[in-house]
């Protein structure tokens, strides 16, 4: 499918600009200086996307380190300090330096285009919220050399991502470590909060004429509701950070329990922070679902005012489920009853989704290009994730799954499985808008399946030492706990991943340069980012739109039956 | 239990089963076919499947909610029988503290219950609280996990119903060695845990020191009784002899100067060796260390190399763990060893 | 790109968003609220846990003055946005300044308490649950009111070099908004601070 089989939409072709551009850039260090002072959400996408990236080898590479130490019983690849820092830290370089970035940047990218505006509503806000949240990814990588000594890993943090008190306070961690990861957090926190109040103000303020809110797709619903979360939920993290901050700096007592602090009270502010958070990890991954299944399926999307309901719902009902990463820590059963019920609840909504999109496949003709080939896969994945979080939800079950690997291998199957294959579905999906380039479809196909294959021989088997009673964040274990194959074939799988990414990196920079030409609508799209050329001028569009329902490009390309005729 | 995760499973593997077919039968039935072009008919929606896979839903939560519910407050709220053994557990950076009120018996890392019959049940109720950061009581086999924080006390039982060793560790995790706070819990016939119990209450005080042994006979929860009959606290009286003129090998009197040697270096700080001057609560108690079939809470087994190479330096074993090399001599070190060996 | 036939828009009549600023503050304030709720929640739940020093029963006094004046504030800088709107540009700048003035006197208040509270009684973050508690919260309120001053000098300075005009009461308007939450805030920290805590 591409841009020479289709029949060509005249509106579109009329409004593409393209007069070459008046001034060429100059010098190489007038080229970076452009990417460094700009304001053009479009630019911030990509350099949000492309940090994201650099960060994503980063982390990838430290669950390498991981699996090799984990290979063997009692092995000595990593001493058991390093191997705390590692943990540590791919997780939150994964949470904070990669999956927020990332998926802002899509936003950055994509909510102005698909409503029809020429940028954010504030953007040297973007541009600031941008830089501090690089600044505070080299703060916290700079860890690893800065601070108490030189040899081994220095003062990165080592407290496990979600660094309980009282373990962080001052008398259990005298170094640095956490400090690195309160304030390099907290930086990345307010550019998160800078972000979301643009992308709230961008969606409600900035849509083009004749989008009512009902007629905006469905990614931009999706990440106002990310962003919804994001002001709600950063904040605790911010201020329980602070909290730490004061304990560590100032003598104050909050996880102080020899004061009459309490060691449960961290946990709770996190969690308040940490279950929504991921909630914002996934919502835009189901916003990239929500747009490209559609289109390879060659159906709108089914029942578009549920699928709003359910965005919206799972955003409110994420903010009371999270003690149920807390079943184990001695709440009343009463306490625990409400967060089972609470959490199983957030199923009906995900559900919902699931099975919308089901029924938009239901019926349409599917076209199997790489976009389409990660959405599928994310589907099969998603609906295993999600069932082992209702497994997980069964407090009385969760007693022995919590801090098990089963719980590993149910967060990366959401991570993973689900939303970094729709990262990569949207990657093949947008890249085109980007620079103008189809990504290479044959290295894609090869990345598909070797992505499938490791992903499954890693995560589907860590379900299994999960079962058995292996603990996470473990440098070792023991030889006679009958754990050891199934980690090797976790790590081989590991290693399938791995390669899979490269050839990703791969296509990526080879694409660039000897892509085939893209056009402005290579999929046949329906949305407005692709009425405007690839990669679009600074301004987006030569006109401003105007629409009269759901899929404006639709409405022009079949004039016979266009979708306004049914809204 | 088990038999909610069964129930669980089953009703999570028929939903996946039946999602998975449905998706696997849309991808193959509706493929596009080759140089078709045309688009399919453009369906926008429908109330009534919607609020089918609404409602559904919502019922098998319903059920599974209440049949969790179940189970959840019949765990949590066990009523404690009046025959079940106490043990407080208390977690420390990287080991385990045991107590039992009930015999004033403190041990430590390997836990010693009774097993429990359904025609003569004694289950285990445990308390549990930490010195510190928070732990996690995990021994899969016999429960699930319980969290230790500092300043609360959390509680679980156990109902072990086959005798046996149980593995387990630390399952939160607590700093630089959790990985290697191991546990293990040794379920006894009625008569292996008496006896395991006689012996936890001897204390290691001199012959002519004197010291009772209590009696094995539980006392269920009267602890006034229990420290009336109990074994008298080692007092700064109490000093240990450096050669006595009756001393029968050289390995016991190898062991007289390890233990010179232990109550005048800051050993006696850290750990407690009962009917002793050591009376020291930051580390294990040792009163009966080699009862014990591995040290640093499972991290080596309890053998004399291995004890040696931990007396010299712990973090050659356990790096990270909070007991600093004493920089003893090697002859310091083979006499303390001989010392640890005769704590039986 | 060109436009769709436009029968349906057309009836749509004018094509009116809200303003951004206004959606952007109050998202700001969605999660500055959320930050307070959480400092809020931390001094309730330690009620009465200190294991050592002073209490708030025996060292806080309601700080009536200080409160009345910047409430009281919420009200001057109504004024203030009305008086822009309408072009009245000197009006602007005294009930501006007013709101400034009785936001610095609630700031001299407190810090006038903290002073009494550190060198009387001994209080300070690190004395107890009660000392870390009650500085962190009341103090990132006081920080919350320092900025919103700030913001409003600046303001005020550009008012007075008669840089501000009738157009610009939109920003007024958003700058108030966050003032009224500032002082809202207070009204919740007051009320647990100084009525529930005692």
């Amino acid at each position: 499918m591409g841009s020479d089989s289709l029949p060509r939409a005249p509106g579109i072709e009329a409004g593409i600009d393209r007069t070459p551009a008046l001034t060429r850039a100059g010098t190489y260090l007038e080229r970076v200086h452009e990417w460094v002072v700009t304001v053009d959400h479009k630019r911030l996408g990509i350099l949000y996307i492309s940090y994201a990236l650099v960060f994503l080898l980063v982390a990838g590479a430290e669950a390498m380190m991981i699996r090799i130490q984990l290979f063997y019983p009692h092995n000595n690849f990593v001493s058991p300090f390093t191997f705390n820092r590692l943990f540590t830290m791919h997780g939150t370089t994964m949470v904070f330096l990669v999956g927020m970035p990332i998926l802002f940047g899509f936003g950055n990218y994509l909510v102005p285009l698909m409503i029809g505006a020429r940028d954010m509503a504030f953007p040297r806000l973007n541009a600031f919220s941008f830089w501090i949240s690089a600044f505070a990814g080299l703060l916290l990588y700079y860890s690893f050399i800065g601070g108490v000594g030189l040899s081994g890993t220095g003062s990165a943090p080592d407290v496990a991502w979600f660094a309980y008190a009282p373990l962080t306070e001052k008398a259990f961690s005298p170094g640095h470590t956490v400090d690195y990861w309160a304030v390099a957090i907290l930086a990345s926190g307010i550019g998160s909060i800078g972000t979301a109040v643009n992308i709230i103000a961008t969606v409600f303020c900035m849509r083009c004429k004749g989008m009512t809110l009902f007629r905006m797709p469905l990614l931009p619903w999706l990440y106002a509701t990310v962003s919804f979360l994001v002001l709600v939920a950063v904040s605790p993290l911010t201020a329980c950070q602070a909290m730490l901050l004061i304990d560590r700096y100032l003598g104050g007592h909050f996880f102080d329990t020899q004061a009459g602090g309490s060691a449960i009270l961290w946990a709770h502010f996190f969690w308040i922070f940490g279950h929504p958070e991921v909630y914002v990890l996934v919502l835009p991954a189901f916003a990239f679902a929500n747009e490209i299944i559609p289109v390879f399926s060659r159906k709108a999307i089914f029942g578009y005012p549920a699928m709003v309901a359910a965005s919206v719902g799972i955003g409110f009902i994420s903010l009371g489920v999270w003690a149920h990463h807390m079943f184990t820590i001695g709440m009343t059963s009463f306490g625990n009853a409400f967060f089972t019920l609470s959490t199983m609840l957030v199923s009906i909504p995900t559900g919902i989704k699931t099975f919308n999109w089901l029924a938009t496949i239901w019926g349409g003709k599917i076209r199997f290009a790489t976009p389409m080939l990660f959405s599928i896969a994310f589907l099969f994945q998603w609906v295993i994730a999600g069932l082992t979080g209702i497994m997980l939800s069964v407090s009385a079950w969760n007693w022995q799954l919590h801090n098990s690997y089963f719980v590993v291998a149910h967060f990366h199957y959401v991570l993973v499985g689900a939303i970094v294959f729709m990262i990569f579905a949207a990657i093949y999906y947008w890249y085109p808008k980007m620079t103008g380039r189809m990504l290479d479809e044959r290295l894609g196909k090869w990345h598909f399946w070797l992505m499938v294959i490791g992903f499954h021989v890693t995560f589907d088997t860590m379900h299994f030492p999960g079962l058995l009673g292996m603990p996470r964040q473990i440098f070792t274990y023991e030889p006679d706990r009958g754990w050891t194959l199934l980690n090797q074939i976790v790590s081989v799988g590991g290693f399938i991943q791995a390669i899979a990414v490269l050839i990703f990196v791969y296509n990526m920079v080879h694409s660039y340069f000897r892509g085939r030409e893209a056009g402005p609508d290579p999929w046949d799209a329906w949305t407005l980012e692709w009425s405007t050329s690839s990669p679009p001028p600074v301004y987006n569009f030569v006109v401003e739109p105007v629409v009269a329902s759901r899929r404006p490009l639709w409405d022009l390309k079949h004039p016979e039956d266009p979708d306004s005729a049914f809204e | 239990m088990y038999g909610l995760s069964v129930f669980v499973l089953a009703i999570t593997g028929l939903i996946y089963v039946g999602v998975s077919a449905l998706l696997v039968y849309a991808i193959v039935k509706f493929r596009a076919r080759k140089g078709d072009t045309t688009e399919p008919p453009q369906v926008f929606g429908s109330t009534q499947i919607e609020l089918s896979w609404t409602i559904i839903p919502i019922l098998i939560i319903v059920v599974l909610f209440l049949t969790t519910a179940r189970v959840l407050f019949s765990v949590q709220d066990a009523q404690k029988p009046a025959n079940a053994l106490d043990v407080i557990v208390v977690g420390h950076q990287f080991w385990w503290e045991f107590r039992y009120p009930q015999y004033n018996v403190v041990t430590a890392n390997e836990l010693h219950v009774p097993v429990s019959t359904s025609k003569a049940p004694e289950p285990t109720f445990m308390k549990l609280t930490s010195a510190d950061v928070i732990h996690s009581f995990w021994v899969p086999q016999l429960a699930g996990k319980t969290d230790l924080l500092p300043n609360r006390v959390n509680e679980m039982w156990v109902d072990p119903q086959t005798p046996g060793l149980y593995l387990g560790q630390c399952a939160q995790f607590c700093g630089a060695e959790h990985a290697k706070m191991l546990l293990r819990v040794y379920v006894d016939t009625p008569d292996e845990f008496k006896q395991w119990i006689a012996n936890q209450q001897r204390s290691q005080a001199e012959p002519s020191g004197g010291g009772q042994v209590a009696e094995s006979t539980p006392n269920a929860g009267n602890v006034a009784q229990a420290v009336a009959s109990a074994i008298p606290a080692s007092s700064p009286t109490t000093k240990a002899h450096v050669v006595p003129e009756n001393a029968r090998s050289a390995q016991e009197m190898s062991a007289k100067a390890g233990q010179y040697v232990f109550e005048h270096q800051a050993c006696i700080s850290c750990h407690t060796v009962s009917g002793t001057v050591a009376t020291g609560r930051y580390g294990p108690d040792l009163t009966h260390l080699m009862s014990r079939d591995t040290i640093g809470s499972g991290a080596a087994p309890n053998t004399r190399e291995e004890l040696m190479k931990w007396i010299g330096d712990p973090n050659q074993i356990k790096p990270g763990c909070l007991m600093p090399a004493m920089h003893l001599s090697d002859k310091q070190d083979e006499q303390i060893t001989a010392y640890m060996l005769t704590l039986k | 790109m060109a436009t769709v036939p436009l029968e349906h828009v057309a009836n749509e009549g004018e094509w009116k968003l809200p303003s951004r600023g206004v959606v952007a503050m109050a998202s700001l304030i969605t999660a500055e609220s959320s930050i307070f709720t959480i400092f809020v929640v931390a001094y309730l739940y330690y009620l009465g846990r200190d294991v050592t020093g002073p209490t708030p029963k025996e060292v806080l006094e309601i700080p009536y003055f200080g409160t009345v004046c910047l409430l009281s504030s919420s009200g001057f800088i109504m004024l203030a946005e009305r008086a822009i709107e309408h072009g009245k540009m000197a009006a602007f700048r005294l009930w501006w300044s007013v709101t400034i003035l009785l936001g610095g006197i609630f700031l001299v208040d407190t810090g006038l308490e903290w002073q009494k509270l550190i060198v009387h009684d001994h209080l300070t973050i690190h004395t107890n649950l009660f000392g870390t508690c009650f500085y962190s919260l009341v103090g990132l309120h006081a920080s919350h009111v320092i900025i919103g001053m700030l913001m409003m000098l600046i303001t005020l300075v550009f008012a007075l070099t008669g840089h501000v005009r009738v157009e610009h009461s939109y920003r007024v308007e958003v700058l108030a908004l966050y003032w009224h939450f500032v002082d809202a805030v207070w009204v919740v920290v007051f009320t647990v601070v100084y009525v529930v805590g005692r």
